[in-house]
């Protein structure tokens, strides 16, 4: 693969437009991520968050717009090339195999034919070392938060240059979710691992996060650092729960 | 005793052949959902696939060794018929999978329709016979009046039935297609996302299948000497049963029902009678349907979240 110039975004998302039937859930999206950053997108319930994530893979395609990966357009796409084009997603409710071994969810995310096998595998349970010893049990019988961790795992098997995650927190424990935060910290910056995270937990992910977009009814209505839009009134009256 | 041993040793043949069959309803469901009713018709292809080649074989082009000979029309047999299920799916089942559920379900009572009556035309509706072979029969035990019997063609099914089933958890264990499929069978998009391809995979459960029911095909050929072109109703809703029997969706409660329809009809046709027979194999389905709704294997739909 070759190196784009540094001025062409990793991901862009260009006016893009998604219905789900009649009615529109993404009502002309732009925003775009660059190679080496977090960027996080927060909203309230059904703002259109997860229909974008999905969009981006292709399910369901943008009806309008372009959606750009590495300079390459991908908005026509099938899923299954998307994700073989360096794009991982970590999805909306973990999505793990429940009737397959923890180490077969792993290979799962490996696309398979992939030589680094092995130490994709190193590097994942260098992250999350309780993959390599519970490698024979079954998924379904996980914690919440060990499904979150092997979702995760599973998505860093294929070696992606962005990590898609959609509310990784959701329903999990304070202490799992800072542990979970601390680990994708590191790998932005360890190994240079763009992020573009979806999240209703606001305050955490806006802190992580080097820029972020904010999402209302299918639209971007703000955007700008983390910090920036965290230290705006009406971004922590809507998402923080507190003026 | 005698008597119960024999028909055990019967069963279990006629059940190997249902159960080659009932993996194909049984794959297929469990990947997309759908009950595909043309596969007992692919099954009926497969025996008449596999008298052609091997006429051809022997009276044609004068091969003299029947075992070579039959080693030839088994893999052919798969491999034609195979190819037969592979197009099967591309013409008549792909476009419908987004479509309303029963689309495709329809389009496959189509299919086994168009494939039965297009077997009678060409081959003519009668039964075709034949030719015997492979006719040794070993004595179990003898002298007391009812010798029990293992035929050639009993061993030969239960060898290749056993094997074939060793191959096809190898690969749905072991491979990484196997792995696809049963990715595939619990979370499609899931699967997509991780960069599977999914009408790839749904295409090769087709061809699994039809080579398994090619093979039961070869074996039903064998061992019955005659095939018709309406063989595949009654064995297709045999194996049918069979799958949801056993609980559909799950490969080894597959072979368990095939095996169980199998025994059932063969002892019920040798102590009661051979008329209701088939009324036993369904009695057997209804009642266990009552008290495992999900069949024998079939698996609770509860998982933890």
């Amino acid at each position: 693969m070759t190196m784009e110039p540094c001025s062409s975004p990793l991901l862009s998302i260009k006016g893009v437009k998604a219905f789900y039937g009649p009615v529109a859930a993404l009502k002309g999206i732009s925003l775009h991520v660059d190679e080496g950053e977090i960027v996080t997108l927060i909203g309230a319930n059904g703002a259109g968050k997860s229909t974008l994530m999905m969009t981006i893979f292709g399910r369901p395609q943008a009806s309008e717009g372009r959606i750009l990966f590495g300079g390459t357009d991908i908005t026509q796409r099938p899923t299954h090339e998307i994700a073989r084009a360096g794009l991982a997603q970590v999805p909306e409710g973990r999505r793990i195999f429940p009737r397959m071994t923890v180490f077969e969810n792993l290979q799962m995310g490996a696309l398979n034919g992939k030589s680094s096998f092995a130490q994709d595998l190193d590097c994942v349970t260098a992250l999350f070392p309780w993959l390599g010893t519970r490698a024979q049990q079954r998924a379904g019988t996980l914690s919440g938060g060990e499904q979150q961790m092997l979702a995760i795992g599973r998505a860093l098997m294929s070696r992606p240059r962005l990590l898609l995650l959609d509310e990784p927190s959701l329903g999990l424990a304070p202490l799992i979710v800072k542990q979970i935060f601390e680990v994708l910290k590191r790998l932005n910056r360890d190994e240079g691992l763009t992020v573009f995270l979806v999240e209703q937990n606001a305050y955490h992910a806006l802190k992580l996060a080097d820029r972020a977009y904010v999402m209302v009814n299918g639209e971007i209505s703000h955007a700008g650092t983390g910090r920036e839009l965290l230290a705006r009134d009406d971004i922590r009256a809507a998402y923080l729960g507190s003026a | 005793m005698e008597i119960f041993l024999q028909q055990l040793i019967n069963g279990l043949t006629l059940g190997a052949i249902y159960g080659l069959i009932a993996i194909g309803y049984t794959m297929v469901f469990g990947v997309i959902g759908m009950v595909n009713f043309a596969h007992g018709d692919v099954f009926m292809l497969s025996s008449f696939i596999a008298l052609i080649i091997f006429l051809l074989l022997t009276q044609i082009l004068g091969l003299a060794s029947i075992p070579l000979a039959l080693v030839i029309v088994l893999v052919a047999a798969m491999a034609l018929t195979g190819l037969w299920n592979f197009m099967i799916e591309r013409l008549a089942y792909r476009r419908l999978r987004a479509s309303f559920r029963l689309a495709p379900l329809i389009s496959s009572i189509g299919m086994s329709i168009f494939l039965s009556n297009f077997v009678a035309l060409a081959q003519g509706p009668r039964n075709k016979a034949v030719p015997s072979m492979l006719d040794e029969v070993f004595k179990l035990t003898e002298g007391h009046g009812y010798d029990v019997t293992l035929s050639l063609k009993q061993i030969l099914i239960i060898a290749v039935t056993a094997s074939l089933l060793f191959g096809l958890w190898y690969v749905v264990e072991k491979t990484p297609l196997g792995r696809a499929q049963r990715a595939c069978e619990q979370d499609q998009t899931m699967a997509a996302l991780l960069g599977v391809n999914v009408d790839r995979t749904v295409s090769a459960t087709f061809v699994i299948g039809a080579v398994l029911a090619a093979a039961a095909g070869v074996l039903y050929m064998l061992y019955y000497g005659v095939v018709n072109p309406n063989d595949g109703f009654i064995a297709g809703v045999k194996a049918f049963t069979a799958a949801v029997l056993g609980g559909i969706g799950s490969l080894p409660g597959a072979v368990l029902g095939g095996l169980l329809i199998g025994l059932v009809e063969t002892f019920w046709a040798a102590y009661f009678s051979s008329d209701y027979k088939d009324v036993a194999a369904f009695g057997v389905l209804a009642v266990t349907l009552i008290f495992l709704p999900r069949g024998l294997l079939g698996r609770a739909d509860v998982e933890k979240v």
